[in-house]
């Protein structure tokens, strides 16, 4: 577990704040992602957990605030930007998300060849050193609909760590699966956390959070409510919302 | 009078059958062509270029084909141009055609997942090239049954190019019926041949649909 | 310099206006015959016996395979000679009904097999006969699902029509290819029917979209 402030933090959020319209999802967020921390966000549904993570590789525009990584802001309108942004911070959906016309194998390469030029051979050389560390080397050649939604998740990350990312952005990835599929995505999310990935995890997997990340955020209508290590909040939740949230989850 | 016998009547309208296939294949490849250089302006450009094309589509989609083959007719002779039968017909249907393809295969690429351009953008690919690589092969396997299906469309199109002249399958189907007095049993025969052409194409576009649901 | 003269066209207004009403005419008296025959049609088709399916899978996939304009030329010119003489209203009444009954029939199936499992198992725990059920509980629902596609075809059909004017039925497109026959303003005249045309189209879908959920298909919350 990295010391809590080093150099400058890899992602910096300052005073964020997003609306959808006459709504407003985000009301003001601070945080500072030190390299190589694990944080994970917690809270209930419509609190903005996955508009923050959104936030951070652009998928959503916040409209008032500031958001760096690697100490360059966002810049929506240069297209050039987005995509250096988007090499530096890799995403996994909770859908997965995996492009049904190609193979395992195929998806995994297919950024490293069109973005980073890659030659073809690297490239597959790349993903099949991947595949065995999420532990699926065997299903290079095979079809994302012939694999279970463990195996899918487990491709997906491969598939952005093929980038070579700064930080990995994981918005509930585990939700979308059979519980008997959970552990194994996350052994391989855990191993990520101690080769010294920064994680930015939105996860209602409580157990996990206390065991591997380094801070835990709960989010409440828009705002970070609490912060602190895992210790203090799942030990010792300090305002009513936190402890209403947590006391939820045993039900 | 003379006699027609069943085998004269069907041979003279399989000789103007070439003609229906012949407009047909045109109208088809053209208007596809003129489709997918649409498509590709109402993804490229912005919001001005969609409501042109979304004008366009309406425009064929709420006007009669008929009309349509009337306009292109007229409206080149008015230009000075010699117009045949058969350049009015291919413009008129190419340009009918390549309406309602695009908008076809419009729906085809918004019917690819959100989810999908999402992962394709979070890979920093370029927007070319999520368009190329992610959207577009998922796109076009939706895009081939009611492409397929459309020909039949086309094909039931030409018989209209009778009616500014074009001897085509209907036409010569007139013709005939009018100099045989058999209009029944000429435009029975002429309407069998239409389905002979057209079945074929029907069931195989519905065995496409098929395929492409069972994924 | 190409001189257009929309006046002369504009100025034969009471044909131009019988045209568009023939054309609504026709419209109006078509679309309930063709939902009915749909409707029954739609409901042999799924639950009826096998004979009476094929036939009316014969008599849609004849319908879909053959253009318009051969049905309509073999009802008129065709049917004469095997006895049975009609109008050029009534042949274009008859086509017109059939070819919407035909498409009709299709899509209202597709509406009705979208049925969810569940609302046949109620209906029958609930004791009703296989009208009730067909009417009150299947019926409805598949016609508000495939409202679109079924405003579509009507409208597919009402420009179709413009084609009845070749057997000398008084509609739009006849009203506007006698005006150029007068006047030899061809090209303005088909603009001006062709633009109506448009409009009608445009108004039939809003109305059709805007009445299906009032009087078709029972009131839904949005």
């Amino acid at each position: 577990m990295p010391a809590e402030v080093q150099a400058d933090p890899i992602v910096r959020i300052t005073a964020l704040r997003k609306s959808y319209g006459a709504n407003e999802v985000l009301k003001g967020i601070d945080l500072d992602v030190s390299r190589g921390e694990v944080i994970a966000i917690i809270g209930k549904s419509g609190s903005g957990k996955s508009t923050l993570l959104r936030c951070v590789n652009g998928l959503e525009q916040f409209q008032d605030g500031a958001l760096t990584v690697n100490g360059k802001p966002l810049l929506y309108e240069s297209a050039m930007a987005m995509r250096a942004l988007r090499q530096q911070v890799g995403m996994i959906f909770q859908g997965f998300n995996l492009f049904p016309h190609l193979s395992v194998g195929r998806n995994v390469m297919l950024a490293p060849t069109l973005v980073k030029k890659r030659s073809q051979v690297d490239a597959a050389e790349q993903a099949r050193a991947l595949l065995a560390r999420v532990g699926l080397a065997e299903k290079f050649d095979a079809m994302p609909d012939q694999l279970s939604g463990g195996q899918q998740q487990r491709v997906a990350i491969a598939r952005a760590l093929a980038m070579e990312p700064a930080v990995l952005l994981c918005d509930e990835i585990t939700s979308a699966l059979d519980p008997e599929l959970v552990g194994e995505v996350l052994r391989v999310v855990e191993s990520l956390a101690e080769e010294g990935m920064t994680l930015l995890m939105v996860t209602h997997e409580m157990g996990f959070a206390r065991k591997v990340a380094d801070r835990v955020v709960f989010m409440h209508q828009g705002r970070v409510h609490e912060m602190g290590s895992p210790a203090e909040l799942f030990g010792a939740p300090q305002t009513p919302e936190l402890r209403q949230f947590l006391s939820s989850l045993h039900d | 009078m003379i006699e027609f016998t069943l085998w004269d009547i069907v041979r003279n309208l399989l000789l103007a059958l070439r003609w229906t296939v012949a407009l047909s294949a045109i109208a088809f490849i053209g208007g596809g062509l003129v489709g997918g250089l649409l498509l590709t302006l109402r993804i490229g450009l912005g919001r001005r270029t969609q409501r042109l094309i979304a004008l366009y589509v309406q425009l064929f989609q709420g006007t009669p084909l008929l009309m349509q083959l009337f306009l292109a007719y007229f409206g080149l002779a008015l230009l000075g141009l010699e117009v045949s039968a058969w350049t009015a017909a291919t413009l008129a249907l190419t340009l009918y055609t390549s309406a309602y393809l695009v908008e076809i295969w419009r729906g085809c690429v918004e019917a690819v997942p959100r989810g999908q351009w999402e992962a394709a953008r979070s890979l920093a690919l370029s927007f070319g090239e999520q368009l190329r690589h992610v959207i577009l092969p998922q796109a076009a396997r939706l895009a081939i049954a009611p492409t397929v299906g459309f020909l039949v469309q086309v094909i039931k199109g030409t018989a209209l190019a009778s009616v500014i002249g074009f001897v085509e399958l209907t036409k010569a189907g007139s013709m005939i019926a009018n100099a045989s007095f058999k209009p029944f049993l000429v435009f029975g025969c002429v309407a069998l041949l239409y389905f002979a052409l057209c079945f074929p194409i029907s069931i195989f576009a519905q065995r496409l649909e098929r395929q492409t649901h069972a994924r | 310099m190409i001189q257009f003269d929309f006046l002369a066209v504009l100025a034969e207004w009471p044909l131009l206006l019988k045209g568009l009403a023939w054309t609504l005419g026709l419209t109006l008296v078509a679309t309930p015959l063709g939902l009915i025959i749909a409707t029954l049609g739609a409901w042999s088709r799924a639950s009826g016996p096998a004979w009476l399916r094929r036939a009316l899978g014969v008599y849609v996939e004849l319908q879909r395979n053959t253009p318009f304009i051969v049905q309509l030329f073999f009802i008129f010119f065709g049917l004469p000679a095997a006895g049975l003489k009609l109008s050029p209203e009534a042949a274009s009444l008859i086509a017109m009904t059939l070819n919407l009954g035909a498409y009709g029939t299709e899509i209202l199936r597709a509406g009705i097999q979208a049925t969810p499992r569940g609302q046949w198992e109620a209906a029958q725990s609930l004791a009703l006969s296989p009208v009730q059920t067909f009417t009150r509980v299947v019926l409805p629902p598949a016609l508000q699902r495939v409202w679109p596609a079924l405003t579509s075809q009507i409208i597919i059909v009402m420009l179709g029509s413009a084609v009845c004017g070749q057997i000398s039925t008084e509609e739009l497109s006849y009203a506007a290819n006698l005006i150029q026959s007068r006047n030899f303003r061809a090209f303005e005249a088909f603009i001006i029917a062709t633009l109506t045309y448009l409009a009608l189209a445009m108004l039939a879908r809003r109305l059709l979209m805007w009445a299906g959920p009032r009087f078709i298909f029972g009131r839904r919350p949005a």
